[in-house]
């Protein structure tokens, strides 16, 4: 059934990760990209994923569901590494091998596809573990203190989470009136793009009044539970930081400076290791 | 108790001369004319007539949600005009709406319930306890963390209910909410309704199809073509066979077994409306001999 | 068309967690001609069983045969042949005016013919779709009208044309009457019911919850429950299992309520649960100990 979309990326566990409060989980996401940008060497980036390991480990996630997830920007990431190998410039005592590749062009397109990686794998860890309702709620309050400059922000959280609850009737709807078209003869599945396009129309159409009428009727509704805009509103839902909440900020903080350890003795520690191989 | 007792007696609602139409003032469609209409504190009413009769549109000129074009609708003595009353009316007359779908606000079951409250500034520890109440009342706290999506029909329309109460009105409009949902989910929600009718003192409009639902009513308005056509209890209204027909209602299973069993010879008395009734006449008239 | 299914057995969300066996083991034989009803709570599979009927859900496990095409059998189902099937087996899904889609009533009743017969002239889809249209009461003035603009009742008519004008056998509806009025309701009836005694279509099945409404209806019953049949057979013979119809929480029709409470006190009627009928029989009762 189509309404099993809404869970989507959810991967339901009951794990740290899970626990935390959803705006520390975006705030340490942002960091958490701003440490793999950080990273200037493979050493940096491998220190990262090390890290993001740790992290898929603790919110008892299985790691496929985060590795499924670098699969819908494949081509993105390919597509990226091409082009950064085609259009490397190439300075002096670089090794040419082929064509317009060489060994530091294959280097430096390598390094940005890891980070590309690193960053989705990121993401997927923040929408595996929570769920979009909580992700509206810290989203909403984190961006509160612009409603000071009057940016709508309960409007903009409201339409957020109606949108979110409306993805499951649509689904439905969308399926049943495919089921009925079907059942007078549509077919959705041959000819060429513009015929497939055009088959659509009989979809398309009556999800669109339909939708339009379930706006009209969740308006009602709304007024009539005495919806009036943030005047007088109150708020039922509150996020509470927790001691996990800053046990989590403090790991990411030694993470962070630990990459930037990295990034400034680099050289030493590829010497030491090297040293340590003999 | 405790929670959102009732204590006022007047008249719950008020409608005087009420006129109303959708569109400009040229090219007017009259849905309800020179309609008049009260509705006692605490009654149970039960609402019927065709489809287009002007059912809905009276539920909704009862909390504001339209404004009569000519006449006065007063909830509780306040205009429904006066823009300055729509939020006391609002808090005071609940509704629920026809499609368990399109009128949940929130993913999850305690949030959607928590809209109202919210909307009307209470603080968030009273929140708390008018889910709590909310909840109980309407048999749904088990559903508490659930998704409304993974919900039947019938519980949907129990968690509206639920975020209609939330807000402690003192009316609550069915407008045609169990007309979706299997015998099973009407009969739950019938049973929510009519126990906080019972228990609570709650004024309760049912505006309805199902006539077995209207037989249980204190008092039955029938509605045709923008006006009220009769007004009373279940007995007196059923006997009205001329109004029923008229109207393009129907008589309830039971009095129209009665009806066949009648014109077969049976000597069956008159008003028989339920099956209890039916079944107790029929027992009596069969055992006698 | 005969319709007989063996141990049809479906599964939604088979690899997932949120797995439902939507059917077990379904044995049911729909003979050509009858008015047959289908009852069961929301969620016993009903919507499944009838979705399998024009090929809507495939079969996965067990046997499905509809006229003389073998739904499970896979290689031989072209597509050619699902919209055979689906323009002799017509469809009518709950609420089915939120299908209509047409700038007018003509084009879309015409959307079906227009699918299942590409080929057709002008005037082969006028007479089909003229023809359908007052099949179920519908006067032809309204042709040029916007679906949006009739009555609910009417709209939903559009939708019934909209599904008969192929001429299928057997018609299929989930909940035909759901959201009329009393007299909408009726009218709707009898409409099948003309349709059906004039022979336009052989077989109606109709999906209801309304007990009486089926015991007036239909000559046949089956009750799903859980994903499996409980009981098939004449309304006769299944109402008479009231405990385990009020069992199940589906009831009985008021008759059997009656019946029942009358058997309470020693007084047997055999009725075929009919208000007719029972009418009948309670007078003779009367009469016999007057």
């Amino acid at each position: 059934m189509l309404s099993d979309v809404t869970f989507g990326q959810y991967y339901q566990a009951d794990s740290f990760v899970h626990k935390m409060d959803p705006r520390v989980k975006i705030l340490l996401l942002i960091a958490y990209i701003v440490m793999v940008f950080v990273a200037k060497t493979f050493l940096g980036l491998f220190a990262t994923l090390i890290f993001l390991l740790v992290t898929v480990v603790a919110s008892k996630v299985p790691i496929g569901s985060v590795l499924k997830s670098i699969k819908a920007i494949l081509f993105l990431v390919v597509f990226t590494a091409i082009l950064n190998i085609c259009f490397y410039s190439p300075k002096n005592g670089d090794t040419h091998l082929f064509w317009v590749v060489y060994t530091e062009g294959l280097i430096s397109a390598g390094f940005l596809a890891l980070r590309l990686v690193s960053l989705v794998m990121g993401s997927a860890v923040l929408t595996l573990t929570t769920t979009p309702v909580s992700l509206t709620d810290g989203i909403e309050s984190l961006l509160k203190p612009l409603s000071l400059v009057k940016f709508p922000v309960h409007d903009l959280a409201l339409i957020m989470s109606i949108a979110l609850r409306s993805i499951p009737t649509l689904a439905n709807e969308t399926e049943r009136i495919i089921n009925a078209q079907k059942a007078r003869g549509a077919e959705f599945d041959s000819g060429n793009i513009i015929k497939k396009a055009k088959a659509l129309i009989p979809v398309l159409i009556p999800l669109l009044i339909s939708a339009f009428r379930r706006g009209d009727e969740l308006g009602d509704a709304m007024d009539a539970r005495c919806y009036s805009g943030s005047k007088v509103r109150t708020k039922y839902k509150k996020l509470t930081l927790t001691f996990r909440d800053l046990v989590a900020t403090l790991v990411v903080a030694i993470a962070i400076t630990g990459v930037i350890m990295l990034n400034a003795y680099d050289a030493q520690i590829m010497l030491m290791l090297a040293k340590i191989w003999g | 108790m405790g929670m959102c007792v009732i204590i006022n007696v007047m008249q719950a609602i008020e409608f005087k001369n009420v006129s109303f139409g959708y569109g400009d003032t040229d090219s007017r469609q009259e849905v309800l004319k020179n309609l008049t209409l009260t509705i006692k504190q605490g009654s149970f009413v039960a609402l019927l007539g065709r489809n287009g009769s002007g059912k809905s549109t009276c539920a909704r000129l009862i909390n504001g949600l339209l404004t009569p074009n000519e006449g006065t609708v007063t909830v509780f003595g306040m205009d429904t005009r006066d823009k300055k009353n729509l939020f006391e009316i609002r808090k005071r007359a609940g509704m629920v709406f026809q499609n368990p779908d399109n009128q949940q606000i929130a993913s999850i079951v305690e949030d959607d319930v928590a809209f109202g409250p919210e909307n009307i500034g209470v603080p968030r520890e009273e929140i708390k306890k008018r889910i709590d109440y909310a909840l109980k009342a309407t048999g749904t706290e088990e559903f508490r963390h659930s998704e409304v999506a993974r919900l039947s029909g019938g519980q949907k329309q129990r968690v509206a209910i639920a975020g209609a109460i939330a807000i402690c009105p003192d009316i609550l409009i069915l407008d045609e909410s169990t007309s979706m949902l299997d015998p099973k989910g009407r009969k739950e929600v019938i049973e929510v309704v009519r126990a906080l009718n019972r228990e609570r003192g709650m004024t309760v409009i049912d505006i309805t199809h199902y006539m077995d639902e209207a037989v249980e009513a204190d008092e039955i308005c029938i509605m045709g073509d923008g006006v009220i056509l009769a007004q009373g209890s279940p007995s007196q209204i059923f006997a009205q066979r001329d109004i029923i027909m008229a109207s393009g209602l129907e008589l309830p299973v039971p009095a129209r077994i009665a009806d066949a069993l009648k014109k077969e010879g049976l000597p069956l008395p008159d008003g028989i409306l339920t099956k209890e009734e039916l079944s107790k006449s029929l027992c009596e008239l069969l055992q006698k001999i | 068309m005969r319709i007989v299914a063996e141990n049809l057995t479906f599964t939604y969300n088979k690899k997932s967690k949120f797995a439902v066996d939507a059917l077990k083991d379904v044995s049911l034989t729909i003979e050509e001609g009858s008015f047959f009803g289908i009852i069961g709570h929301t969620g016993s599979g009903k919507s499944t069983f009838i979705q399998h009927l024009n090929g809507i859900i495939p079969v996965s496990a067990g046997k499905l045969t509809v006229g003389d095409i073998n739904l499970a059998d896979k290689k031989k189902i072209v597509k050619k042949r699902y919209k055979e099937l689906r323009s002799k087996v017509g469809m009518v899904f709950q609420y089915p005016e939120y299908q209509l889609f047409a700038e007018t009533v003509f084009e879309d009743v015409a959307f079906g013919y227009r699918n299942f017969y590409p080929n057709s002239t002008q005037e082969e889809v006028k007479r089909a779709v003229f023809n359908a249209l007052s099949m179920v009461g519908l006067v032809h003035d309204c042709i040029n009208k916007s679906p949006l603009d009739l009555s609910g009742g009417q709209k939903r008519r559009v939708a019934i044309a909209g599904v008969l004008v192929s001429n299928p056998e057997v018609l299929v509806l989930d909940e035909p009457v759901a959201g009329l009025d009393p007299i909408g309701k009726n009218e709707l009836m009898k409409m099948l019911h003309s349709l059906h005694g004039s022979g336009a279509v052989k077989t109606v099945i109709i999906v209801s919850h309304d007990m009486d409404e089926v015991c007036e209806n239909c000559t046949d019953v089956a009750v799903f429950s859980e994903g499996k049949i409980v009981f098939s057979g004449k309304p006769k013979d299944v109402f008479r299992r009231s405990e385990e119809m009020n069992g199940l929480r589906l009831g009985v029709p008021v008759t059997g309520y009656l019946i029942d409470e009358l058997k309470n006190i020693g007084v047997q009627i055999d009725s075929d649960f009919t208000r007719e009928d029972f009418a009948k029989k309670i007078a003779d009762y009367y009469k016999n100990i007057k």
